[in-house]
């Protein structure tokens, strides 16, 4: 188990210093200069030279690096350009909405998928069946933001049911603020429960098939039983990843949707950061959700020994 | 399997025939645009700013009485060739570092740990970033997207490559003093070209739905070309007016990657019994 845990957080470990490698490449690998952009036409060369100078610009790449990742080792991403703040506190702020969502969203998606699979799976081709891979591959096709508007039109502008964007005034109840969530959770889960309706169906179909199952049935138990004990619990180590990976996904997803419904998230963040060309924010962020991708993909393989011993340790 | 008769056992599922010829349509629509449609696409007519469908606009106009049917044919053109260019490239570049990896054992570790690494950014999110960065331009964003989908072709052809490498056919070349470069041209990567259709078709798919969100959201192609993600953009705000200068170029966009989805899906099933069990 040691030995295990050990090689999977070398693993781990490997791939997140390469992410903020990558992310280092990609944001010095930008054309033109970040600091004259910020400075505007007006700018001299010394006002250039100077600014360079606080932010660290002037150095060789290399140095920028170790400088870098010596401030990333003190939890420090920088400043950021245009919020005249930490990029963590920015991130912090607006880590809530984008937090929420992702995790209503997961509910939904799961609730509509992990169903869905199982029904489909047991009545394979018939005709509902068809309708949940129908809608499966439908979900899969649909943008999240053109899906976004529409429901807005429809629940927000013409049916008042919710509002139609934002995040409640400043110091609105949770309650009020998860009311302004539903619509874009809504567009999120069911549009990533798709994945999730697969993997549940081709979990099911191969559980389904084994000996175990006949044997259940052999007995008598009876139908429900069968599928949602005996083959359920062997479907679930599947099911349970892709959820996880839905998580992972969905923090990215959200970009799109937190735009569509003008919150205040991470998402957000990062489009203006993008239209802005603040580069600690974009750099930060990409950072940080990377991060959490890697962090729950590792948290997945540790649950797999938990779920099915079968998996060697 | 002749190319004929792939073909023929691929339209023998009706879904499949009928998302191929939705498909044709839409590429066809986009080639002759001009010929389907007497009005420019950039025209602009202020008088008749959102109208309803009728004979003279087949979907209405939009929030600034430009024909909305003729900019969806056109703006086609746009998004097809952007999504194409995208697959191609994805396909081109994951290929050479999928065969790399699974073919040369050394390379296999550093090669696909920095594939996991670009595969834990979501796409979305990497490819705001990169065209961010590269600033906004249909060549940026072709660039961005094949670099957010490379690893995943890459991911499929290691993982095939590692299969075929070890198969008889490839040692015997090898015994007959065949050199590398052709065994991998003439041996390995013809076994790998039905992974790698799959893999194209859907990255074509991805792709369409990628650069409609990278467009909406203002940091992809200039609002000034039409393109189905720009369209939706620029008339959200009139969606109460005109419902339809919204729903339409998204179902644009549904359509053709549905089409190109179950294009996928079918080819796939086809060429890997294994999995046709399932379905």
């Amino acid at each position: 188990m040691r030995r295990f845990l050990l090689a999977r957080l070398g693993g781990m470990a490997v791939v997140l210093a390469l992410v903020a490698v990558l992310v280092f490449i990609l944001t010095r690998a930008a054309p033109g200069d970040p600091v004259a952009v910020l400075l505007g036409d007006q700018a001299t060369a010394d006002d250039i030279a100077r600014v360079q100078k606080v932010y660290g610009l002037d150095r060789s790449l290399p140095e920028q690096f170790v400088l870098w990742l010596r401030e990333l080792a003190r939890g420090n991403l920088g400043d950021s350009i245009f919020l005249q703040r930490p990029v963590t506190q920015a991130l912090w702020e607006r880590a809530e909405p984008t937090t929420l969502l992702s995790l209503l969203a997961v509910a939904i998606a799961t609730l509509i998928g992990v169903p869905g699979g199982i029904v489909s799976a047991v009545f394979r081709g018939r005709l509902v069946d068809q309708v949940f891979t129908g809608f499966a591959m439908l979900g899969a096709s649909v943008p999240s933001f053109w899906f976004g508007l529409v429901l807005m039109q429809i629940f927000a502008v013409s049916l008042g049911w919710f509002p139609v964007s934002g995040y409640g005034e400043p110091g609105a109840s949770l309650a009020a603020r998860l009311h302004c969530l539903v619509l874009p959770a809504t567009v999120l889960g069911v549009l990533n429960s798709a994945l999730i309706l697969r993997f549940t169906r081709a979990s099911m179909l191969d559980v389904l098939g084994e000996d175990y199952v006949r044997t259940a049935r052999a007995k008598g138990l009876p139908e429900s039983r069968v599928v949602l004990k005996h083959a359920l619990r062997n479907a679930l180590v599947p099911i349970v990843t892709v959820i996880g990976l839905t998580v992972a996904l969905m923090i990215g997803g959200a970009v799109v949707t937190e735009t569509v419904f003008g919150l205040p998230g991470v998402g957000n963040l990062v489009v203006s950061a993008v239209t802005r060309r603040d580069y600690p924010v974009i750099q930060g962020a990409l950072l940080v959700v990377a991060g959490i991708y890697v962090v729950i993909n590792f948290l997945i393989d540790l649950l797999y020994t938990v779920v099915d011993p079968r998996v060697k340790v | 399997m002749t190319i004929p008769l792939i073909v023929r056992k691929l339209f023998r599922r009706r879904i499949v025939l009928a998302a191929a010829l939705l498909l044709a349509g839409v590429v066809l629509a986009a080639l002759f645009a001009g010929v389907l449609s007497g009005f420019d696409p950039n025209e602009t007519a202020v008088r008749q700013r959102l109208a309803q469908p009728s004979v003279a606009h087949w979907l209405g106009t939009d929030e600034l009485g430009r024909d909305l049917f003729t900019r969806i044919v056109f703006g086609g053109r746009y998004s097809l060739t952007i999504a194409a260019l995208t697959a191609f490239g994805a396909v081109v570049a994951g290929t050479l570092i999928g065969l790399a990896a699974g073919f040369f054992r050394h390379l296999d570790a550093p090669l696909m740990r920095v594939v996991d690494a670009m595969m834990s950014f979501p796409d979305i999110l990497l490819a705001i970033a990169l065209v961010g960065i590269l600033g906004p331009s249909m060549l940026n964003v072709v660039l961005a997207l094949v670099l957010v989908y490379t690893p995943r072709v890459a991911r499929v052809v290691r993982a095939s490559t590692l299969v075929v490498r070890e198969l008889a056919f490839v040692e015997a070349a090898r015994a007959v003093g065949v050199s590398t470069p052709r065994i991998l041209w003439r041996h390995v990567l013809p076994n790998l070209v039905s992974p790698i259709t799959v893999q194209g078709t859907f990255i074509f798919a991805y792709a369409i739905l990628a650069e409609a969100a990278l467009s909406f959201l203002g940091v992809g192609v200039p609002p000034e070309i039409p393109t189905w993600g720009t369209m939706v953009a620029g008339s959200q705000q009139y969606a109460h007016q005109a419902l339809g200068i919204v729903l339409f170029p998204g179902l644009a966009i549904v359509v053709t990657a549905l089409s190109l989805q179950l294009l996928g899906d079918g080819v796939r099933d086809l060429l890997d019994p294994r999995l046709r069990k399932s379905m």
